[in-house]
């Protein structure tokens, strides 16, 4: 187990380093390359629980899709950082207080858990099947409608934005690659003999 | 129609005979020449590197008249000319061309009355530093008399239509 | 003490040591298709290749090493150095980190782990990072627009691979490499009373889902026609403009280690990993691991192919490609295999 220990500290010191980092850099696009290094290091702190599913998905789906995406918007932005220093000490009093709520529920969690430790119930780890089963197993019976639900949620949000954002223009020639591909010769080229000085 | 169209591309039709030609070229014989080992053939009017010719019993051919310097359109050529030393004869005492300036035209050899500057077959003097590449007259003479064989066939193949 | 050594550092020391001989024959293997690149796409093109380093040219990729290590590595002024630095050293090392789960015959492999087609998926998903990294920090106009193409490229084709992975582990009901390896020994060919061959392979039963995965392979890793990242007649060189020498050459070899994972991915998943093509004595003889690596060769033929004779997509065909074509060919594809499966009762 002090292997498990040593890399639970690794990881974990990571994540806080690079959580940090997000907040402490400059550049907003090194802050986006942090904020990637700490969800690869909170999906390492995921393989040492055992949850091997939970670590690819998170890197999968949060640095594979979503980053990627922070990403693209934050690298095209002309960012001003003067500017930016300029309204800090406007913000600082809502950021301050946001700060203390979040850290007033930390608090009240570390030490609820410390006094009532038996009162948080955490299901034990399925034995003879790997997590992936585990999870299919209990997403699909017992959680199916709530999982569905958060499905349609998701389907109408992307639906809604596709229409929010859909335009159709008028007069734009668009391409239609069925169209081009299914032309011929036949169709498409008339060969005439056009007698010397008449013209067509 | 549509349905055709559609089973064509659902197979992928174009894809395959696509790759079926290019297997065929694949096996297909090479266009390309194997170059440093094997040459294409060369013209004898080509003009590659320049050489300064001798007549067969070792004299040099040039005697310094200037018409090659005057008409370069490059001004590549450079001649300082004096009488030669032991028999008083006009002969060049410097004859320097920048291969960097000479577009390769071939005037100089067209205006030479006495055949002495020439363009010979070579097109292989690519150099590791520019310096190389301001020939001397020594250079030249030396080109010459190492092309000498091939530069006269040349002239002899292409004397006929001059 | 004694214990501790047991332990830790003999398994420790086995697993570099497995590393350490995956890595060189890995990389050997990839000096060598990248010859065989060179050599294909000359040959259809009726040119002859390299051919002048060692016999047959063979030795032509060792010299191009050692010419890249030899240079001097340029580091533009306006470049973010750090960042800059960093991309090539991210594509490599994901590329190369990808390996470890890959098995290449039963038993070979460094980490058996139960989710390894989604440590796969997920590696590859991080390998447009070194493109994006590049683009931005080289703070120059073509690499930057070859980033922004790359981020949309490949976040939209890792969409259809993962549903064609989807329909796979379906068939097989399980994530662990070899296990859909094993799961080929039987299948369409067994049930028709023939020896476990070529036939029991995914390639068949599944052959539109073996097809885009093929194109969304050639995509993910930027090979053309999809090569609109580094689409030489229009951004010069894409992400890597302002890269030589060692940095370069990280690039090129990230991006080739990456083509031989996918053409091993394909392997495995649709063409029976290390399986012989038929199940019975003279073809038994010979390793699983000659089976792979003739498999994963003949992949790469058809990326080597394709890259010869198809044309450049233009970027939003290329789009149109991924999201109207792809995508709900392979979502339609998963709801219709998983029905097939829960109605006979195959698979898992």
């Amino acid at each position: 187990m002090v292997l498990g220990a040593i890399f639970f500290y690794l990881f974990s010191a990571l994540v806080i380093a690079s959580g940090v980092m997000v907040i402490g850099s400059r550049n907003p696009v090194h802050s986006v390359l942090f904020l990637i290094l700490a969800f690869v290091n909170a999906a390492g702190l995921f393989v040492l629980l055992g949850a091997e599913f939970l670590a690819m998905i998170l890197i999968v789906v949060y640095v594979g899709a979503v980053a990627v995406l922070f990403l693209f918007v934050v690298m095209m932005l002309d960012v001003d950082f003067v500017e930016l220093r300029q309204g800090f000490l406007d913000y600082l009093p809502i950021g301050a207080l946001i700060g203390i709520v979040l850290l007033a529920e930390l608090l009240l969690v570390i030490v609820g858990w410390t006094f009532a430790s038996d009162a948080m119930v955490t299901a034990p780890p399925p034995s003879g099947m790997t997590n992936t089963e585990a999870l299919g197993a209990i997403l699909y019976t017992r959680y199916v409608y709530f999982f569905q639900a958060a499905g349609m949620v998701l389907l109408v949000a992307m639906v809604g934005a596709i229409v929010l954002t859909l335009r159709h223009r008028e007069n734009v020639k668009r391409q239609s690659i069925p169209d081009q591909v299914a032309r011929s010769p036949a169709t498409s080229v008339e060969v005439r003999k056009v007698e010397s000085g008449k013209g067509i | 129609m549509r349905l055709d169209q559609a089973a064509k591309s659902l197979f992928m039709t174009e894809f395959l005979s696509a790759f079926w030609m290019s297997m065929g070229y694949f096996f297909s014989k090479k266009a390309t020449l194997n170059y440093p080992f094997e040459k294409g053939p060369v013209s004898p009017r080509f003009r590659g590197e320049h050489a300064l010719r001798r007549y067969p019993n070792g004299e040099e051919r040039c005697i310094a008249c200037k018409l090659c310097e005057a008409i370069c359109p490059a001004q590549a050529i450079t001649i300082e000319a004096g009488p030669r030393r032991n028999d008083g004869t006009r002969r060049t005492t410097r004859y320097d061309i920048d291969m960097v300036k000479c577009i390769y035209c071939g005037f100089c050899q067209e205006a030479c009355p006495v055949d002495a500057i020439v363009e010979g077959p070579n097109f292989e003097f690519a150099t590791e530093t520019r310096e190389e590449l301001y020939y001397d007259k020594d250079k030249l003479l030396a080109n010459g008399d190492r092309w000498e064989r091939d530069i006269a066939s040349n002239l002899a193949a292409d004397a006929q239509y001059r | 003490m004694g214990e501790f050594f047991n332990d830790y550092v003999v398994p420790a020391a086995i697993m570099i040591g497995q590393s350490l001989l995956l890595l060189v024959v890995l990389l050997i293997f990839v000096a060598y298709i990248l010859y065989a690149d060179r050599k294909i796409w000359a040959a259809v093109q009726m040119r002859r290749g390299p051919n002048v380093v060692g016999p047959w040219g063979l030795l032509q990729s060792f010299a191009d090493l050692i010419k890249f290590v030899l240079k001097e590595p340029v580091i533009p002024a306006g470049a973010n150095k750090g960042v800059f630095l960093l991309a090539p050293l991210v594509t490599t090392v994901l590329a190369l980190s990808a390996w470890a789960v890959v098995p290449v015959a039963a038993g070979w492999v460094i980490a058996d782990i139960n989710v390894g087609i989604l440590y796969i998926f997920a590696i590859s998903s991080l390998g447009v990072y070194g493109v994006i990294m590049a683009g931005w920090s080289s703070n120059s106009k073509y690499p930057f627009l070859s980033a922004l193409r790359s981020a949309a490229q490949m976040v939209s084709y890792e969409v259809s691979i993962g549903f064609v992975i989807v329909t796979v582990l379906l068939c097989v009901g399980s994530l662990n490499l070899t296990d859909i390896v094993l799961a080929q020994g039987k299948g369409l060919g067994t049930e028709l009373g023939l020896p476990s061959s070529f036939l029991d392979w995914h390639w068949l039963v599944l052959l539109p889902m073996f097809v885009i995965f093929f194109i969304s392979a050639l995509a993910e890793t930027n090979r053309p026609p999809f090569d609109l990242v580094e689409a030489e007649s229009e951004l010069v060189a894409g992400f890597m403009v302002e890269y030589s020498s060692s940095p370069y050459m990280l690039f090129m070899l990230g991006e080739y280690v990456a083509i031989v994972l996918m053409c091993a991915l394909t392997t495995i998943l649709f063409l029976g990993g290390w399986l012989p093509p038929v199940d019975v004595v003279p073809f038994t003889w010979v390793p699983g691991v000659i089976w792979f690596i003739l498999k994963v060769s003949a992949v790469f033929f058809m990326f080597a192919m394709v890259k010869a004779f198809v044309p450049r997509y233009r970027f939003d065909q290329l789009m149109r490609l991924g999201w109207k074509v792809f995508l709900p060919i392979s979502l339609f594809m998963v709801v219709a295999v998983a029905f097939v499966l829960q109605l006979t009762g195959w698979g898992a």
